[in-house]
């Protein structure tokens, strides 16, 4: 299974990336997904997450061919 | 419901008559607008603040905005909204928002265009870089809550 991860804004830059494949078999989370590619144990502070363009929990697992983002509170308007 | 992600800047007030005049099944039927429209300060937070570059997630953007609009659309009684959002780059005095709300009375149509513009400062994917006149660069980190005095 494989799935696209995007970075968002100030997250972006510090990462040092705007998108990643992670290719996975056994089931994962969104928490998962973030400890596999940036090799830490905890998301940042405040860092929200989306799968599909929907907010979602850290909690959240992910399916074939989903898009999970990570990205910094909203600050638009 | 009309939403546009603009990169080039825009004229409000062209945007709300354009829009009311290809919405013919609207005329006559609304007694109340309410006009919101955000514009860049050339400040924040003590700064002197001389541009701006707005980010977005282009997809999930237009998609919280329509889960928005339709939410607002099942609890009051609204005839239409329109929502015009720029991406790019800002400067002051530029209109960066306007929220256009019609409906047959006024007590809708304030409530709505509040509801519409708190929900887009905490959920749709927008992010803003400031280029302050020292020629530094920051990340607004937080939208303040517009309830709050």
């Amino acid at each position: 299974m494989s799935i696209k991860v995007r970075y968002f804004a100030s997250l972006k830059e510090s990462v040092g990336r705007s998108e990643d494949e992670l290719e996975f078999v056994a089931v994962i989370s969104v928490v998962d997904v973030w400890r596999q590619l940036n090799q830490a144990d905890d998301l940042p502070e405040n860092i929200l997450a989306a799968v599909n363009m929907e907010y979602v929990g850290f909690d959240c697992l992910v399916n074939d061919g989903d898009e999970v983002a990570f990205f910094p509170p909203v600050t638009g308007g | 419901m009309e939403i546009k992600i603009l990169q080039t800047p825009f004229d409000p007030w062209q945007e709300i008559q354009q829009f009311q005049q290809s919405s013919p099944e609207m005329a006559g039927k609304y007694g109340a607008s309410s006009i919101f429209v955000g514009t860049m300060r050339d400040f924040n937070e003590g700064d002197d603040v001389k541009g701006m570059t707005l980010e977005h997630y282009p997809g999930m953007t237009e998609k919280q905005l329509s889960k928005i609009i339709t939410e607002a659309m099942h609890k009051w009684q609204i005839l239409d909204v329109l929502v015009v959002h720029r991406v790019g780059d800002v400067f002051p005095e530029d209109p960066i928002v306007l929220v256009s709300v019609w409906s047959s009375h006024r007590g809708d149509a304030f409530d709505v265009s509040r509801y519409i513009m708190e929900a887009l400062k905490s959920k749709v994917p927008f992010w803003k870089k400031e280029i302050l006149q020292s020629e530094a660069v920051r990340w607004v980190d937080k939208n303040t809550d517009g309830y709050k005095v």
